[in-house]
């Protein structure tokens, strides 16, 4: 029977079906980071066990780090105790840890594609729920919590029930000005937030197979932002010249079996999913969000939508809620709309590709004196690569603050927060109460609304310095 | 694990839509190691004012909350992140259950794990529920997950669907770890045939 390439991968995993039981499902990679594995690593000694699969494990520390060099010893006590206490537990289970001080520290979803861990047709999860960034090389990854981070631990297998399939077919072609980032805030706006709960997206299209390896990780990333807890792209030629040389990626006669299995991963002619959603991307605008859930998105030209037009009492209060949160009006337009601080990172778009693009629009101008720009690169190797070609040369100059690798402002748990009531255009991913910082008001784009945004000093159409 | 026994409570109404972790507990107390002390945090930015004093008029600051098991929340609770620290700050409060009309699938498996319920009811009886708050504060309902249904005060039973092994794990008290490493044979048979694509160990 034809199968998706989701279903493929799913099958492809099970240890064994034990009626009346979610199927047990093998792990290839399991990733970790310092927030959400210490209790994991406590219910493993109170067992007594040790880590299964310490070959098939990979730490580093990236939520609760500091961005401004010196970053050892990180100065609050209560963010350096969970960084050490990481490497304690990786020391004592014998798994390797890209900590601080390490050439290859980075955003835990920016360092598995980098590194050539992340590979076609593998099982990956991490405590985190944007694993499934590593969907765009063809593989089934998602977000677990710390009881399951304990499971993997322990067995490298979890119970899984067979997820939903849903196919997200994004035909057409982009248009200048227009990017990954904004297709993926335009599928979250037309399902919302609970829309893809259940399934595994698959992306196709002509426009998804136009993108880059990394801006398939850009649209990959928010899957969980639609719901869905992993989403993946099959491989292709792009796929693979990305892995190519990098390294972990399988070398010699073990690069060509490999290319012999992931050619063979893609979804077979006839297989069908559960769902099929259709969107076009010659229709697409840069997009923006208004609210405090990144479905409270609308495309950069339109106005805030008004709560009386809700399908409902509670969606109508949700929407009250949100605009009086972020202090807008309905009905007007956010173009123009002052802002304070830009925050270009994050594992959404925070790699080599994103910074790129920002310093295109940023080289040989100025931002707008009333803005802050953080500028914080995904992985210790973006950084090192940025730096090779005078990206952060580009970005200071503009008056942009060059940073140190980690999640930084996306999460605000390392101190890098907005201030009560100030706005944000973000490249990260959530526009949450708060997530930047208590009474911070986020307003999630593109790495090139961003940037268009900064120079402007308002909520800006990057179209305009094209 | 202790087995989930039949309860009833009263509910505790939160009428928003997309209630994410971001809500139920801020991510500047993930910072710590312990799964301890989290029941204080729980809607922390919701619950206590800039000098960190409770504001009255939030539900869970009100007499009616003390003891209450039973949160009754909008569409799609639960979504955002992945930190298990959600349903412990729920549970260290005290709720047992949560119901909605979907839960964040993460958010779910989370709960499931830690003895929180997430109870799913159709858009009609979540909306009677919210209306039966509304009429008296006081109203109790009876989670029986061995039945699988909600008894509601005038003696209707709303069934509601759970994955039937999270539900037989829930009722026997099972440790899914325990019962995961039971299966050690079949994992090594599985290792044996799949050679490993990476080494984390080894560069290639």
């Amino acid at each position: 029977m034809p199968r998706t390439i989701i279903e493929k991968i799913f099958d492809a995993h099970v240890v064994k079906e034990i009626p009346g039981a979610p199927a047990l499902l093998y792990i290839d990679l399991h990733l970790i980071h310092e927030v959400t594995s210490p209790q994991a690593f406590d219910g493993l000694r109170r067992r007594g066990l040790r880590v299964r699969r310490p070959d098939r494990t990979l730490a580093t520390a990236d939520h609760n780090v500091p961005t401004l060099a010196p970053r050892v010893p990180i100065a609050d006590p209560v963010s350096a105790r969970q960084v050490s206490q990481l490497e304690a537990h990786c020391q004592q289970f014998g798994i390797p840890c890209y900590s601080l001080g390490s050439e290859r520290q980075g955003i835990v979803h920016v360092i598995g594609p980098e590194l050539g861990l992340t590979q076609p047709g593998m099982t990956i999860v991490c405590g985190d729920s944007h694993t499934a960034t590593h969907g765009a090389l063809g593989a089934l990854a998602f977000g677990i919590g710390t009881s399951e981070v304990e499971m993997v631990l322990a067995t490298q297998c979890l119970l899984q029930a067979r997820p939903r399939t849903c196919r997200i077919n994004v035909g057409g072609r982009l248009r200048p000005g227009v990017s990954a980032k904004d297709v993926i805030l335009a599928l979250i706006a037309k399902i919302g937030t609970g829309g893809g709960t259940g399934c595994v997206f698959e992306y196709t299209g002509s426009a998804i197979r136009a993108l880059s390896m990394e801006e398939r990780m850009t649209v990959c990333n928010m899957s969980i932002e639609a719901g869905a807890r992993a989403g993946l792209v099959a491989p292709d030629d792009t796929t693979f010249q990305y892995l190519a040389g990098r390294p972990f990626a399988p070398k010699g006669r073990a690069w060509d079996e490999a290319l012999d299995r992931w050619r063979r991963l893609p979804t077979d002619e006839g297989a069908t999913y559960d769902r099929t959603v259709e969107l076009d991307a010659d229709a697409l605008e840069p997009m923006i969000t208004f609210g405090t859930s990144p479905e409270m998105g609308i495309p950069i030209t339109a106005a805030v939508p008004e709560p009386a037009a809700a399908r409902d009492a509670l969606e109508r209060a949700s929407l009250e809620k949100a605009l009086r949160y972020m202090a807008l009006e309905p009905g007007k337009p956010l173009l123009g709309h002052p802002i304070d601080v830009v925050f270009l990172g994050s594992c959404t778009n925070g790699r080599l590709v994103d910074l790129r693009q920002a310093a295109r629009l940023l080289k040989g101008r100025r931002i707008h004196p009333r803005v802050r720009m953080l500028v914080v690169p995904g992985s210790m190797q973006v950084k090192r690569e940025a730096e090779a070609e005078g990206l952060d040369e580009i970005f200071r100059a503009a008056g942009a603050e060059w940073r140190q690798p980690g999640c930084s402002m996306c999460i605000g748990m390392n101190g890098d927060q907005l201030e009560p009531g100030q706005y944000c255009v973000s490249t990260s991913n959530r526009n949450f109460e708060g997530r930047q910082g208590k009474g911070g008001r986020t307003l999630l784009a593109s790495p090139l609304t961003a940037a268009a945004s900064a120079l402007a000093g308002a909520v800006a159409d990057p179209r305009m310095y094209l | 694990m202790k087995p989930f026994e039949r309860f009833s409570s009263r509910l505790i109404p939160l009428p928003v839509d997309n209630i994410d972790t971001d809500q139920i507990i801020p991510a500047r107390f993930l910072k710590t190691v312990s799964k301890e002390g989290l029941g204080e945090q729980l809607f922390y930015d919701w619950r206590y004012d800039a000098e960190g004093q409770p504001r009255p008029d939030f539900i869970l600051n009100q007499p009616r909350a003390k003891g209450a098991q039973i949160l009754l929340a909008g569409d799609n609770f639960g979504c955002g992140s992945s930190r298990e620290h959600a349903p412990w700050a729920l549970t260290q409060f005290g709720f047992r259950a949560v119901i909605s009309t979907s839960f964040a699938d993460i958010f779910r498996q989370n709960a499931l794990k830690n003895a929180l319920l997430p109870i799913v009811v159709s858009r009609e009886i979540h909306a009677e529920l919210f209306a039966l708050v509304e009429r008296d504060p006081q109203a109790e309902v009876t989670v029986d997950l061995a039945g699988q249904a909600l008894i509601l005060p005038d003696g209707r039973r709303v069934e509601f669907p759970i994955d039937p092994f999270a539900r037989q794990c829930l009722l026997a008290g099972v440790d899914e770890v325990g019962w995961v490493l039971q299966q050690q044979e079949a994992i090594a048979a599985y290792e044996a045939s799949h050679p490993a694509p990476v080494n984390t160990l080894l560069e290639g």
